[in-house]
């Protein structure tokens, strides 16, 4: 399991910088934010924790379709559902997308308090959506692995990917943004939102691979 | 135990497309007719119902809007139902029901939406606020809408119910935390009043006719259902009658 979740971080590293790229499409579009609502800084402190949280959705949305579309390619998915005798295919699933989580959503994560700093938000706010993210991008991306397995075969599946995960992820952009604004704004609470949000994680972190196991087992060629 | 091994006797005996479609032929005009009549009953009843003390004449919305709601959450039931058919019997129609119980539940929502927020605009002064139960329905008409490109995006069409029924499970979960999102959440929306532990809390002048609609619109849904099925195996048997065809051109 240790080498696979190796071999996955070097795939990652190695075709073509796929973590950059999403980095980069995060600046991107944070900074397109201030052009659209314009400069005032105390606007985009306020709707900062928003701002930050629907970039790195739409970042980590974005490298979803790889996820098992480059193992298809050279053949090793077919070589891991055959091998599902001797390792149980979920959890083969789970050290993927756990690998995949580091490689592209880790990344968003280091680079959020760097951003919330062009944001003009304060200290505590930035540490708040730096720890939701933290605690909510797994959960984007357990989700994310089912329609990625599921739309493994379409040539094109991205677009898709994000249709299909959207209307799931939106719990977890809630709660993670309402903790973020817990910590800033002084009546709403940041506990329980946080809580919830690890909770989703947790349960998609079971749901997920499953599904998505399930989906490969079902739709493979 | 004899009843079961009968029971699914019956289900394996609907596998078979020819007899299902003659099922279909007998029950679809039948359903038809029982769900106008129904639907006929409930219209009158709704239309001489006492008006509310409060919300005047709008309360007749009423009586199109909850059936519509309740029917958007059957509808993902019976394609979860589905989902399970085709990933663990294995059903041959199961998913020929699951893709089209999609576009009719997609309807059904946005139904329950066009009439909610007509309905919200003279009682709660907007037409759309951002709540529990609004948000948790708005996102059931997005995973309908999912579903439908899911099954449209596979060429084949098995590979591709398999997959819509994978991603129809797991967004079930949808499913209780609409029902349960007015108890949950501090919402706009008022919390259940009719099934209710304690009995319902609607007076019997405004229950009767809401339950009258309610059976008539349940039964048009099957009607539709079973109608966009027939049409459904139709299509398939066209479809392969085409490729035999173009075979035999080709030889």
């Amino acid at each position: 399991m240790w080498a696979l979740y190796r071999r996955e971080l070097s795939n990652s590293h190695r075709t073509g910088g796929g973590a950059l790229i999403g980095v980069l499409f995060f600046l991107a579009v944070v900074a397109v934010v201030p052009f659209g609502v314009g400069p005032d800084l105390n606007l985009l402190a306020r709707i900062g924790p928003a701002i930050l949280w629907i970039g790195a959705l739409l970042a980590s949305l974005l490298s979803l379709d790889r996820l098992f579309q480059a193992d298809r390619e050279d053949g090793s998915l077919d070589l891991l559902v055959l091998e599902q005798e001797q390792h149980w295919l979920a959890f083969t699933v789970f050290i993927k997308i756990v690998a995949h989580w580091t490689s592209h959503a880790l990344p968003l994560v280091i680079a959020a308090p760097l951003l919330g700093v062009l944001l003009n938000m304060e200290p505590i706010g930035i540490a708040a959506v730096t720890a939701t993210l933290l605690a909510g991008t797994p959960a984007i991306a357990f989700i994310g692995a089912v329609g990625a397995a599921v739309t493994t075969v379409l040539p094109r599946g991205g677009l898709l990917v994000s249709v299909l995960i959207l209307p799931l992820v939106i719990p977890v952009l809630i709660f993670g943004v309402s903790a973020a604004y817990g910590a800033v704004q002084d009546p709403d609470p940041f506990l329980p939102p946080f809580l919830i949000l690890l909770a989703i994680t947790l349960f998609f972190a079971v749901i997920g691979p499953l599904a998505a196991a399930a989906a490969l087992r079902q739709i493979g060629d | 135990m004899q009843d079961a091994s009968i029971q699914t006797n019956r289900l394996t005996d609907l596998a078979n497309p020819t007899r299902f479609i003659s099922l279909a032929d007998r029950l679809v005009p039948w359903l038809g007719a029982l769900a106008a009549v129904l639907l006929a009953i409930g219209l009158y009843m709704s239309f001489s119902a006492p008006e509310d003390y409060q919300q005047g004449m709008t309360v007749q919305i009423m009586f199109i809007h909850v059936p519509f709601a309740w029917l958007s959450m059957m509808c993902y039931s019976v394609i979860a139902i589905s989902a399970l058919g085709t990933l663990v019997w294995r059903h041959p129609l199961a998913d020929v029901s699951a893709k089209a119980a999609a576009p009719i539940g997609a309807v059904f929502t946005i139904l329950a939406l066009a009439t909610g927020s007509l309905w919200g605009k003279p009682m709660w002064g907007t037409w759309w606020v951002w709540d529990a139960r609004l948000t948790s329905v708005f996102v059931l008409l997005l995973m309908y809408l999912g579903l439908m490109a899911l099954h449209r995006a596979m060429d084949d069409p098995s590979k591709g119910a398999r997959a819509a029924a994978i991603v129809a499970l797991v967004g079930f979960i949808n499913i209780p935390i609409i029902k349960f999102s007015v108890d949950w959440w501090n919402t706009l929306h008022q919390p259940a009043s009719v099934f209710r532990v304690d009995g319902p809390t609607i007076h019997p002048t405004l229950l009767w006719p809401l339950m009258v609609m309610a059976i008539g619109f349940t039964v048009l849904f099957f009607f539709f259902h079973l109608m966009a099925m027939r049409t459904e195996i139709w299509r398939r048997r066209v479809g392969a009658m085409r490729r035999i065809a173009a075979r035999r051109a080709d030889a």
